[in-house]
């Protein structure tokens, strides 16, 4: 199924959409009472823009100086080409110490390399410890959301889930309630795990440290108390100085949820005494997206799921329609460079109506690209037959005032005397629409007849 | 100053009250307006499905058409941001690209270069102003809610100039209405859900009719209104803008 088939099934409920609307809009909406609270915003937008900018440009370097600096301080680092050389190295980590068992904090790219359905295959149990995480993986779903994993989720299904599994009462739904369930039943994992995966949010260069951003301080207590702490993250995520960390700060989570900043922003630097730290450096894709010019600036995401929030089609088709770990316009340029023809469907999920680039902290422009990923599908990819029939028809009347006029002559005519033929349910337009009446005469004939 | 009326495929076929209004407006505030007699589309509906390299003979045949103007006027944001942005003519590459620099959209010619401070007309109804996507983020008719910066619009300072007329205040100012061109049929469900809440909107507060800078925009919100039988109607800024008392 793609994403409009995907879509047409979320819109079979239609309170539920006005819910997830309103909801992720409500958010977006706290996002601009935080953002127009700060004079300097597209200030800040800007210096963000062009340092992730000049990051992108000296990507090499950067990576290396960060590298020998985490080398010094202690850290261990990975290099991982793709997502099955992720995997794999976080497998030989864990089976170096002989774990079995790993806690996790929120991590999008484990997601997009599918690393919990790889480790649960080698028998390795891994527990997701961000709230949110926690939900859908105990509903064995992925997703939703990159901010907020389970926003699709009502919070009754959530109490219906926790009473399955982790003997909450039945019926019960208080957020409260179900929140001291989730902390409770996680509190025994914390204690017991001896590897911790965190995500890392900026790896600054000059220091070889890198921060990791969490409202829940799960990734704290996972990384405080494991012998082994991994982190993973793209190679995209660097930023050359510490001092850049303040503008990067201030705009992450105003852009994400209407904070001014997370609960917990901290800063890994080196490994305690007997602990192990370890750092995987991952590519997927990422160098191949950073030699594409029309479309690297997507590596400059920080994401904050802004873009998500604000779209109109993704706030009424849900997450899941993407079918990508990271849905929403940002994914809808992302995933196409992973695979083209997989995810041909999605820049073609939007109206183009640009409301995502100019949310976005660090100015991508997304819109622009989703326009030229559909020109690069349908030059790569090919379309149905029909569709392309279609257009080279249309570019033909379009190109030729005669023909041009013929055909809009009998478009007028056949609405207006034989409607069956354009309104039936073979137009997707006439299924829950009226056809634009036919006027007597284009504007063409009327200007003959009046101006001339 | 001589400009051409560009006048899109749509509002020629189906709409043609609108073009009519903006060339009468256009003519009432004595501009020297001509409409090229072989013009047909921007291109826009063949570029945004993927299929730009389609457009050429389009293109070739917009710079033929309004090769001869001071400024190239047209009553859809849509359209004329499509032109700005894409217009290129392999051979006659300089042309083309200077062209986009004259193209306008109805209301921002109004403000920008007639300065219209008067206008007069009277409308007395509910209004709800739909900003057009493509206007308002694209050719920058009206400030946009995404951004930290004081607000501005043209298509409302220019309705404010409008006697009797009664703006609503809609709670989404700047949602996409979810025409959006061949996804209104690729994405049928999600651009009618679309469609449906932006009516509702208006709906809420009352309007008499939804008016637009973009006739697609309203295409689309009028068969979602005409086919939930309701009393509010749609019509192009234009005919706001040109409306006299009978």
């Amino acid at each position: 199924m793609n994403h409009s088939e995907l879509a047409r099934d979320f819109n079979k409920d239609e309170q539920r959409v006005d819910w997830h609307d309103e909801t992720l809009f409500w958010i977006r909406n706290k996002r601009d009472k935080a953002a127009q609270a700060i004079p300097e915003w597209e200030q800040l937008r800007e210096s963000a823009s062009a340092i992730k900018d000049n990051v992108l440009s000296g990507l090499h370097n950067y990576l290396l100086e960060f590298e020998s600096n985490a080398l010094r301080n202690g850290i261990k680092i990975h290099w991982a080409q793709d997502a099955a050389e992720h995997n794999l190295i976080v497998h030989s980590i864990l089976k170096a110490s002989g774990i079995r068992q790993m806690i996790k904090s929120k991590s999008m790219l484990t997601e997009e390399c599918g690393l919990n359905a790889y480790l649960e295959k080698r028998d390795i149990e891994v527990i997701d410890t961000d709230l949110g995480e926690r939900i859908v993986q105990l509903a064995k779903e992925p997703p939703s959301h990159i901010v907020l994993p389970c926003i699709h989720k009502k919070k009754e299904e959530i109490g219906t889930l926790f009473h399955e599994h982790l003997g909450t009462r039945k019926g019960e739904s208080d957020p409260l309630v179900l929140t001291a369930a989730a902390r409770e039943n996680l509190r025994a994992a914390f204690l017991s795990r001896r590897a911790a995966l965190t995500g890392v949010n900026f790896a600054v260069a000059e220091t070889g440290e890198f921060v990791v951003c969490t409202n829940e301080g799960n990734a704290d207590m996972g990384a405080h108390l494991a012998q082994v702490h991994i982190a993973s993250m793209g190679l995209e995520k660097i930023i050359p100085k510490r001092a850049h960390l303040g503008i990067f700060l201030r705009l992450l989570t105003r852009s994400a949820t209407g904070q001014p900043i997370t609960t917990y922003s901290s800063h890994f630097q080196k490994p305690r005494e007997g602990q192990q730290m370890h750092l995987i450096i991952v590519d997927n894709g990422r160098s191949a997206q950073l030699g594409k010019p029309d479309f690297r600036n997507s590596l400059k995401c920080i994401r904050c799921g802004a873009c998500m929030n604000t779209c109109p089609v993704y706030r009424r088709s849900g997450g899941h329609s993407y079918q990508h770990a990271i849905a929403g316009p940002i994914g809808a340029i992302l995933a196409p460079n992973l695979d083209m023809e997989q995810h041909a469907d999605l820049p073609f999920a939007s109206t183009l109506c640009g409301s995502c680039t100019h949310v976005c902290p660090v100015k991508i422009n997304i819109h622009e690209q989703l326009y030229k990923w559909r020109q690069e599908i349908v030059k790569k990819t090919g379309v149905p037959a029909a569709k392309e029939m279609s257009m080279k028809l249309m570019k033909n009347a379009l190109s030729d005032p005669a023909l041009y006029r013929l055909a809009g002559k009998t478009g007028r005519f056949l609405l207006k005397y034989a409607p069956f033929t354009i309104n039936n349910h073979f137009n997707p337009w006439y299924q829950q629409r009226e056809m634009p009446q036919a006027p007597e005469t284009s504007f063409r004939s009327w200007y003959l007849k009046h101006q001339k | 100053m001589k400009v051409g009326l560009f006048v899109p495929c749509y509002v020629d076929q189906f709409y043609p009250g609108a073009a009519i209004a903006s060339l009468q407006l256009l003519q009432k505030l004595g501009v020297d307006v001509h409409y090229p007699l072989n013009q047909t589309c921007c291109g826009q509906p063949m570029a945004n499905s993927g299929f730009e390299h389609l457009t050429l003979g389009c293109n070739a045949l917009f710079l033929k058409n309004f090769q001869a103007f001071d400024y190239i006027v047209s009553p859809s944001g849509s359209c004329v941001l499509h032109l700005k942005e894409h217009l290129e003519v392999p051979a006659a590459e300089q042309a083309s690209l200077q062209m986009r620099h004259k193209i306008y959209e109805l209301t921002e010619f109004l403000t920008d270069i007639l300065k219209l401070e008067h206008l007069d007309a009277s409308f007395p109804f509910r209004v709800g102003l739909h900003l057009g996507c493509h206007g308002q983020r694209g050719l920058g008719l009206a400030q946009m809610s995404e951004k930290v910066a004081p607000f501005f619009s043209k298509p409302l300072k220019l309705l404010n100039m409008i006697r009797d007329i009664q703006l609503v205040e809609l709670d989404r100012p700047d949602e996409c209405c979810g025409f959006g061109g061949t996804f209104c049929v690729a994405e049928e469900a999600v651009s009618v859900k679309m469609g449906k809440d932006r009516v509702a909107d208006h709906q809420r507060q009352g309007a008499d009719y939804i008016t637009s800078t973009d006739m697609s925009c309203l295409m689309h919100l009028e068969g979602i209104l005409k086919r939930n039988k309701s009393h509010i109607r749609v019509l192009h800024i234009a005919e706001i803008l040109n409306h006299k008392d009978k």
